[in-house]
């Protein structure tokens, strides 16, 4: 055999062999549930690289910080002039201490929030830092460092003091995969706070951060500013993952046509999903078996 | 390749999968964000070959899933096949060419897209094609293709070895 021909072979034998090994990987992690051995061994992996990645984000804050401040800067030139202030009240504060501030002002937030009346009694907070972000346009998630050792168990809703942030899907020991509420996958039963109209708060496709209340019978009332809430509905032993009474969003636009079934209702929601630094996960006081 | 240049190659391609899990994917620009380490594949695959690009995939495939708790081994999959494509181009066509990494960048960032997309919906993913591909994948390219060649400048001097020769010219005698 010439030297051409193996070597062609040995290439073509490399890439098969890492190929089968993905696919392997793929069907095996696609197959096993949470505490399948997989699971466990990617959760093992995950916490040996967790340091990794926390030192990484702590590297990386001030530049991810001034990013933000250049992006918002940019999308204030097409804003009104609230925006406009803003970018000038900015602009006359230094960019180090304007990151020390915004950072301090968000956890006395979050601090706030978990000393007021809206934060659920029925829950321990765990606050935990955002240490990263599923890459590509399939997913809308984050990892934090909170995980099993912590309490976290999937399924466990997560807020800021903004509102509702979305649910865990995958926990490790010291990590935990947060499906975010514009996640393609989310789905939250919510309701409008002043008329008391319920729905079910999704993803609006072909956006990147909006959400749709779908599911609001004609008959409700739903108006422009209302206020949307989780509904934490409890039915024959069945409790909802949210608790009640965390905001959501506001209604931007509503809409109805005759063939519809139901409303159309858009809704911003109050959290940032590009913007989180740091959550809470609600961990249940008392968790039902 | 030599130890020290695996070594180095290692190193590249873990601080890739790391600042790309924990800091690129999160910069969206218009829609899209760039992929940090597909561009060090790529640059990888076209410096040292198809079998260390195709390594270098799945290997930062792999810590990427792993640091994002995903589906294990489907960004190995996908970096797998991109890192032996830019192999392949690098020991053949794009041999003593000047911009072999922007060509590769914008194809690969493609068909990477698609792929993955494909990938996720045989997954069960709950998918919306249109933003995936209308919407976040053009502006990806063009992230990607702005910094393939400070990427491919980084990782070429990371790696401190030659490019692959250029093909020598062969006579054929009848």
């Amino acid at each position: 055999m010439s030297s051409r021909s193996s070597g062609a072979l040995k290439r073509r034998l490399a890439v098969g062999v890492l190929v089968l090994l993905s696919l392997v990987l793929v069907t095996l992690s696609f197959g096993s549930g949470e505490d399948g051995s997989l699971s466990r061994v990617q959760s093992a992996g995950a916490s040996a690289l967790r340091p990794f990645a926390v030192g990484a984000e702590r590297v990386a804050q001030p530049f991810r910080d001034a990013y933000g401040w250049v992006d918002g800067l940019v999308g204030a030139r097409s804003e009104a002039e609230r925006l406009r202030a803003e970018v000038r009240e900015l602009r006359q504060r230094a960019i180090q201490s304007e990151f020390a501030l915004q950072e301090n002002e968000y956890l006395r937030r979050l601090l706030r929030y978990l000393d007021g009346p809206r934060f659920p009694d029925d829950f321990d907070p765990v606050a935990a830092e955002v240490i990263g972000r599923p890459a590509g346009a399939f997913a809308q998630a984050i990892v934090v460092s909170a995980g099993s050792r912590d309490g976290v168990v999937a399924q466990d809703p997560v807020v800021t003091a903004d509102g509702l942030v979305g649910i865990v899907t995958r926990v490790s020991r010291g990590t935990a995969r947060v499906q975010l509420l514009t996640d393609q996958e989310a789905a939250v039963s919510a309701v409008d706070l002043r008329t008391g109209a319920e729905g079910i708060v999704l993803h609006a496709r072909g956006t990147r951060e909006t959400l749709v209340l779908d599911r609001v019978r004609k008959q409700d009332v739903v108006r422009l500013g209302d206020e949307v809430v989780t509904a934490g509905w409890s039915t024959a032993g069945l409790t909802s993952l949210y608790p009640k009474g965390i905001p959501i969003g506001k209604v931007t636009s509503v809409g109805q046509t005759d063939t519809d079934l139901f409303q159309q209702v858009q809704v911003d929601p109050y959290v940032d999903f590009g913007g989180l630094d740091a959550v809470l996960v609600l961990v249940p006081k008392e968790r039902t078996p | 390749m030599s130890g020290g240049g695996v070594a180095r190659a290692s190193g590249v391609v873990f601080a890739g999968a790391l600042l790309q899990a924990v800091i690129v994917s999160s910069l969206v620009v218009g829609g899209g964000s760039p992929d940090l380490l597909l561009l060090v594949v790529i640059s990888l695959g076209l410096l040292r070959g198809s079998i260390p690009g195709a390594v270098a995939g799945f290997a930062g495939g792999l810590v990427v899933d792993l640091l994002t708790l995903d589906t294990l081994g489907v960004t190995s999959l996908v970096l797998t096949l991109a890192g032996f494509w830019a192999g392949r181009y690098g020991e053949t066509t794009a041999r003593g060419r000047r911009l072999p990494p922007l060509l590769a960048a914008a194809v690969l960032t493609i068909l990477a897209g698609v792929f993955a997309l494909v990938l996720h919906y045989m997954l069960g993913y709950e998918l919306d094609a249109r933003q995936a591909l209308l919407t976040a994948l053009p502006p990806a390219v063009v992230a990607n293709v702005l910094l393939a060649l400070p990427v491919h400048a980084l990782v070429r001097w990371a790696v401190r070895e030659r490019e692959l020769e250029p093909a020598t010219e062969v006579e054929v005698v009848v």
